[in-house]
Protein backbone atom coordinates (compact mmCIF):
# COMPACT_ATOMS: atom_id res chain seq x y z
CA UNK A 1 0.00 0.00 0.00
CA UNK A 2 2.74 2.39 1.11
CA UNK A 3 4.56 1.44 -2.02
CA UNK A 4 1.65 2.68 -4.13
CA UNK A 5 1.40 5.93 -2.19
CA UNK A 6 5.10 6.64 -2.53
CA UNK A 7 5.04 6.24 -6.27
CA UNK A 8 5.03 9.63 -8.00
CA UNK A 9 1.90 10.37 -9.95
CA UNK A 10 3.55 10.73 -13.28
CA UNK A 11 1.86 7.88 -15.03
CA UNK A 12 -1.34 9.10 -16.56
CA UNK A 13 -3.94 6.87 -18.10
CA UNK A 14 -3.23 6.28 -21.75
CA UNK A 15 -5.03 8.68 -24.02
CA UNK A 16 -7.10 6.77 -26.53
CA UNK A 17 -5.74 7.28 -30.01
CA UNK A 18 -8.08 7.50 -32.93
CA UNK A 19 -6.03 5.21 -35.13
CA UNK A 20 -8.24 5.21 -38.18
CA UNK A 21 -8.81 8.95 -37.84
CA UNK A 22 -12.49 8.19 -38.24
CA UNK A 23 -14.29 11.04 -39.88
CA UNK A 24 -17.52 12.50 -38.63
CA UNK A 25 -20.20 11.32 -41.02
CA UNK A 26 -23.50 11.66 -39.30
CA UNK A 27 -25.02 13.51 -36.39
CA UNK A 28 -28.18 12.78 -34.50
CA UNK A 29 -29.53 15.73 -32.57
CA UNK A 30 -31.99 15.09 -29.79
CA UNK A 31 -33.92 18.21 -28.89
CA UNK A 32 -35.73 17.79 -25.59
CA UNK A 33 -36.43 21.46 -24.89
CA UNK A 34 -38.92 23.88 -26.34
CA UNK A 35 -37.26 27.17 -25.57
CA UNK A 36 -36.50 29.38 -28.54
CA UNK A 37 -32.75 29.34 -27.98
CA UNK A 38 -32.51 25.59 -27.42
CA UNK A 39 -34.54 24.82 -30.51
CA UNK A 40 -32.44 27.18 -32.60
CA UNK A 41 -29.26 25.58 -31.30
CA UNK A 42 -30.55 22.23 -32.53
CA UNK A 43 -31.66 23.62 -35.89
CA UNK A 44 -28.46 25.54 -36.55
CA UNK A 45 -26.35 22.48 -35.76
CA UNK A 46 -28.44 20.15 -37.92
CA UNK A 47 -28.45 22.55 -40.84
CA UNK A 48 -24.75 23.26 -40.33
CA UNK A 49 -24.00 19.55 -40.54
CA UNK A 50 -25.83 19.28 -43.86
CA UNK A 51 -23.91 22.29 -45.14
CA UNK A 52 -20.70 20.42 -44.34
CA UNK A 53 -21.88 17.40 -46.28
CA UNK A 54 -22.72 15.34 -43.19
CA UNK A 55 -25.88 13.37 -42.64
CA UNK A 56 -28.22 14.90 -40.09
CA UNK A 57 -31.14 13.41 -38.18
CA UNK A 58 -33.25 15.17 -35.59
CA UNK A 59 -35.33 13.66 -32.84
CA UNK A 60 -37.70 15.93 -30.93
CA UNK A 61 -38.90 14.79 -27.56
CA UNK A 62 -40.73 16.17 -24.52
CA UNK A 63 -41.00 19.96 -24.68
CA UNK A 64 -38.89 19.90 -27.83
CA UNK A 65 -42.01 18.60 -29.55
CA UNK A 66 -43.47 22.12 -29.35
CA UNK A 67 -40.96 23.15 -32.00
CA UNK A 68 -42.44 20.82 -34.58
CA UNK A 69 -46.12 21.40 -33.94
CA UNK A 70 -48.03 23.33 -36.61
CA UNK A 71 -49.55 25.43 -33.86
CA UNK A 72 -46.47 26.54 -31.92
CA UNK A 73 -43.40 26.06 -34.13
CA UNK A 74 -43.17 29.75 -35.04
CA UNK A 75 -44.31 31.00 -31.63
CA UNK A 76 -41.67 29.64 -29.29
CA UNK A 77 -40.65 31.64 -26.26
CA UNK A 78 -37.43 32.23 -24.45
CA UNK A 79 -37.45 31.86 -20.66
CA UNK A 80 -37.19 35.17 -18.83
CA UNK A 81 -37.52 33.57 -15.41
CA UNK A 82 -35.10 30.92 -14.17
CA UNK A 83 -32.61 32.05 -16.79
CA UNK A 84 -29.83 33.96 -15.01
CA UNK A 85 -28.07 34.82 -18.26
CA UNK A 86 -31.13 36.68 -19.50
CA UNK A 87 -30.74 40.38 -18.65
CA UNK A 88 -28.81 39.74 -15.40
CA UNK A 89 -29.86 43.08 -13.91
CA UNK A 90 -33.55 42.26 -14.33
CA UNK A 91 -35.25 41.23 -11.05
CA UNK A 92 -37.00 37.88 -11.35
CA UNK A 93 -40.28 39.40 -10.13
CA UNK A 94 -40.28 41.88 -12.99
CA UNK A 95 -39.25 39.27 -15.56
CA UNK A 96 -42.24 37.22 -14.44
CA UNK A 97 -44.84 39.91 -15.09
CA UNK A 98 -47.58 38.96 -17.54
CA UNK A 99 -46.57 39.60 -21.11
CA UNK A 100 -42.90 40.06 -20.32
CA UNK A 101 -41.85 36.70 -21.70
CA UNK A 102 -43.82 37.25 -24.91
CA UNK A 103 -42.23 40.68 -25.35
CA UNK A 104 -38.71 39.36 -24.71
CA UNK A 105 -39.28 36.52 -27.16
CA UNK A 106 -40.55 38.94 -29.76
CA UNK A 107 -37.43 41.09 -29.34
CA UNK A 108 -35.19 38.07 -29.59
CA UNK A 109 -36.90 36.90 -32.77
CA UNK A 110 -36.44 40.39 -34.19
CA UNK A 111 -32.70 40.23 -33.52
CA UNK A 112 -32.61 36.85 -35.24
CA UNK A 113 -34.42 38.27 -38.25
CA UNK A 114 -31.70 40.90 -38.51
CA UNK A 115 -29.16 38.09 -38.81
CA UNK A 116 -31.23 36.56 -41.58
CA UNK A 117 -32.09 33.57 -39.42
CA UNK A 118 -35.17 31.80 -40.72
CA UNK A 119 -38.18 31.11 -38.53
CA UNK A 120 -38.55 27.59 -37.18
CA UNK A 121 -40.89 26.27 -39.90
CA UNK A 122 -38.68 27.63 -42.68
CA UNK A 123 -35.57 26.28 -40.95
CA UNK A 124 -37.16 22.84 -40.79
CA UNK A 125 -38.04 23.06 -44.48
CA UNK A 126 -34.42 23.97 -45.23
CA UNK A 127 -33.17 20.98 -43.25
CA UNK A 128 -35.54 18.64 -45.02
CA UNK A 129 -34.56 20.07 -48.41
CA UNK A 130 -30.93 19.44 -47.53
CA UNK A 131 -31.63 15.78 -46.90
CA UNK A 132 -32.04 15.98 -43.13
CA UNK A 133 -34.65 13.83 -41.41
CA UNK A 134 -36.94 14.94 -38.61
CA UNK A 135 -38.65 12.62 -36.16
CA UNK A 136 -40.89 12.95 -33.14
CA UNK A 137 -40.73 10.86 -29.99
CA UNK A 138 -43.61 8.41 -29.65
CA UNK A 139 -43.77 8.43 -25.87
CA UNK A 140 -43.75 12.22 -25.62
CA UNK A 141 -46.26 12.57 -28.46
CA UNK A 142 -48.62 10.25 -26.57
CA UNK A 143 -48.06 12.16 -23.37
CA UNK A 144 -48.91 15.48 -24.98
CA UNK A 145 -51.73 13.95 -27.07
CA UNK A 146 -50.10 14.91 -30.33
CA UNK A 147 -50.84 13.09 -33.57
CA UNK A 148 -49.00 13.07 -36.89
CA UNK A 149 -51.41 15.68 -38.27
CA UNK A 150 -50.59 18.08 -35.43
CA UNK A 151 -46.96 18.05 -36.47
CA UNK A 152 -45.26 19.84 -39.35
CA UNK A 153 -45.46 18.06 -42.69
CA UNK A 154 -41.67 17.65 -42.73
CA UNK A 155 -41.79 15.33 -39.72
CA UNK A 156 -41.01 11.91 -41.15
CA UNK A 157 -42.48 9.85 -38.38
CA UNK A 158 -43.26 9.32 -34.74
CA UNK A 159 -40.76 6.77 -33.53
CA UNK A 160 -39.65 4.88 -30.42
CA UNK A 161 -36.39 5.34 -28.60
CA UNK A 162 -35.16 2.11 -30.18
CA UNK A 163 -35.89 3.47 -33.65
CA UNK A 164 -34.02 6.61 -32.68
CA UNK A 165 -30.89 4.65 -31.84
CA UNK A 166 -31.19 2.86 -35.15
CA UNK A 167 -30.92 6.28 -36.81
CA UNK A 168 -27.50 6.69 -35.21
CA UNK A 169 -26.18 3.40 -36.54
CA UNK A 170 -22.98 3.34 -38.53
CA UNK A 171 -19.42 4.49 -38.06
CA UNK A 172 -18.70 8.14 -37.56
CA UNK A 173 -21.97 9.07 -35.88
CA UNK A 174 -22.26 11.47 -32.98
CA UNK A 175 -25.31 12.10 -30.84
CA UNK A 176 -25.96 15.57 -29.50
CA UNK A 177 -28.48 16.04 -26.71
CA UNK A 178 -30.08 19.38 -26.08
CA UNK B 1 -6.35 42.48 -80.13
CA UNK B 2 -5.39 41.74 -76.61
CA UNK B 3 -6.04 38.24 -75.52
CA UNK B 4 -6.57 37.33 -71.92
CA UNK B 5 -4.78 34.14 -71.09
CA UNK B 6 -7.01 31.58 -69.46
CA UNK B 7 -5.17 30.22 -66.51
CA UNK B 8 -5.15 26.61 -65.54
CA UNK B 9 -5.60 25.52 -61.95
CA UNK B 10 -1.90 24.75 -61.65
CA UNK B 11 -1.10 28.34 -62.58
CA UNK B 12 -3.29 30.15 -60.11
CA UNK B 13 -2.81 30.80 -56.42
CA UNK B 14 -5.07 28.88 -54.08
CA UNK B 15 -5.14 28.64 -50.31
CA UNK B 16 -4.62 25.46 -48.31
CA UNK B 17 -8.24 24.47 -48.77
CA UNK B 18 -8.23 25.04 -52.52
CA UNK B 19 -10.06 28.39 -52.68
CA UNK B 20 -8.78 30.89 -55.23
CA UNK B 21 -6.78 33.73 -53.74
CA UNK B 22 -7.73 36.12 -56.54
CA UNK B 23 -11.29 36.14 -57.73
CA UNK B 24 -10.05 37.61 -61.03
CA UNK B 25 -8.15 34.44 -61.91
CA UNK B 26 -11.47 32.71 -62.44
CA UNK B 27 -12.73 31.52 -65.80
CA UNK B 28 -15.38 29.03 -66.80
CA UNK B 29 -12.59 26.71 -67.89
CA UNK B 30 -10.99 26.93 -64.48
CA UNK B 31 -14.38 26.29 -62.88
CA UNK B 32 -14.72 23.08 -64.90
CA UNK B 33 -11.30 21.97 -63.72
CA UNK B 34 -12.11 22.63 -60.06
CA UNK B 35 -15.52 20.98 -60.46
CA UNK B 36 -14.06 17.83 -61.95
CA UNK B 37 -11.92 17.47 -58.83
CA UNK B 38 -15.17 17.50 -56.86
CA UNK B 39 -16.66 14.98 -59.32
CA UNK B 40 -19.13 17.50 -60.69
CA UNK B 41 -19.87 17.99 -64.39
CA UNK B 42 -20.90 21.60 -64.77
CA UNK B 43 -24.12 22.36 -66.62
CA UNK B 44 -25.71 25.68 -67.56
CA UNK B 45 -27.68 25.54 -64.30
CA UNK B 46 -24.44 25.22 -62.36
CA UNK B 47 -23.06 28.27 -64.14
CA UNK B 48 -26.18 30.29 -63.38
CA UNK B 49 -25.61 29.61 -59.68
CA UNK B 50 -21.86 30.24 -59.93
CA UNK B 51 -22.38 33.57 -61.66
CA UNK B 52 -24.97 34.56 -59.08
CA UNK B 53 -22.54 33.71 -56.28
CA UNK B 54 -19.80 35.75 -57.93
CA UNK B 55 -22.07 38.74 -58.40
CA UNK B 56 -23.24 38.63 -54.79
CA UNK B 57 -19.70 38.20 -53.52
CA UNK B 58 -18.62 41.24 -55.55
CA UNK B 59 -21.49 43.20 -54.01
CA UNK B 60 -20.23 42.21 -50.59
CA UNK B 61 -23.36 40.25 -49.66
CA UNK B 62 -22.68 37.51 -47.09
CA UNK B 63 -23.78 34.24 -48.66
CA UNK B 64 -25.94 31.61 -47.05
CA UNK B 65 -27.90 28.58 -48.16
CA UNK B 66 -31.09 30.48 -47.40
CA UNK B 67 -30.15 33.35 -49.73
CA UNK B 68 -29.52 30.92 -52.56
CA UNK B 69 -32.89 29.33 -51.88
CA UNK B 70 -34.47 32.77 -52.22
CA UNK B 71 -32.46 33.71 -55.30
CA UNK B 72 -35.12 32.41 -57.66
CA UNK B 73 -32.50 30.38 -59.54
CA UNK B 74 -32.71 27.14 -57.60
CA UNK B 75 -34.46 25.97 -54.50
CA UNK B 76 -32.48 24.51 -51.62
CA UNK B 77 -33.14 20.93 -52.69
CA UNK B 78 -31.84 21.61 -56.20
CA UNK B 79 -28.83 23.42 -54.77
CA UNK B 80 -27.89 20.36 -52.68
CA UNK B 81 -28.38 18.19 -55.75
CA UNK B 82 -26.17 20.39 -57.95
CA UNK B 83 -23.30 20.51 -55.49
CA UNK B 84 -23.52 17.39 -53.33
CA UNK B 85 -21.48 17.03 -50.15
CA UNK B 86 -21.48 20.58 -48.77
CA UNK B 87 -23.12 22.78 -51.40
CA UNK B 88 -22.18 26.27 -50.24
CA UNK B 89 -18.53 25.43 -49.70
CA UNK B 90 -18.15 23.46 -52.89
CA UNK B 91 -20.00 25.95 -55.08
CA UNK B 92 -17.93 28.80 -53.61
CA UNK B 93 -14.75 26.93 -54.39
CA UNK B 94 -15.84 26.34 -57.99
CA UNK B 95 -17.05 29.94 -58.30
CA UNK B 96 -13.58 31.14 -57.33
CA UNK B 97 -14.79 33.10 -54.32
CA UNK B 98 -13.65 32.87 -50.74
CA UNK B 99 -14.83 30.19 -48.34
CA UNK B 100 -18.21 31.20 -46.96
CA UNK B 101 -18.23 32.13 -43.29
CA UNK B 102 -21.93 31.43 -42.80
CA UNK B 103 -23.51 29.29 -40.10
CA UNK B 104 -26.91 29.16 -41.79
Amino acid sequence: MQDVLDRPVTQVAEVPVNKDKGKLKKILIICSKGKLEDVYAALVMANGALMEGLEAKMFFTFFGLEAITKKHADHLHTATVGNPAFMPAMPTMVAGLPGFEAFASYMMQKEMDKLDMPHVTEFIQMIEAGGGEIYACKLAAEMFHLKKEDLLDEVKGIITVGDMYALAEGEGTQIIFI
Amino acid sequence: METIAIKKLAEVEVNAEGYLKNMSDWSSELAKEVASKENIQLTDKHFEVLNWLRTKQAEGVPLSIRKIGNSGLVDIKQFYALFPGGPLKISSKIAGISKPASCI
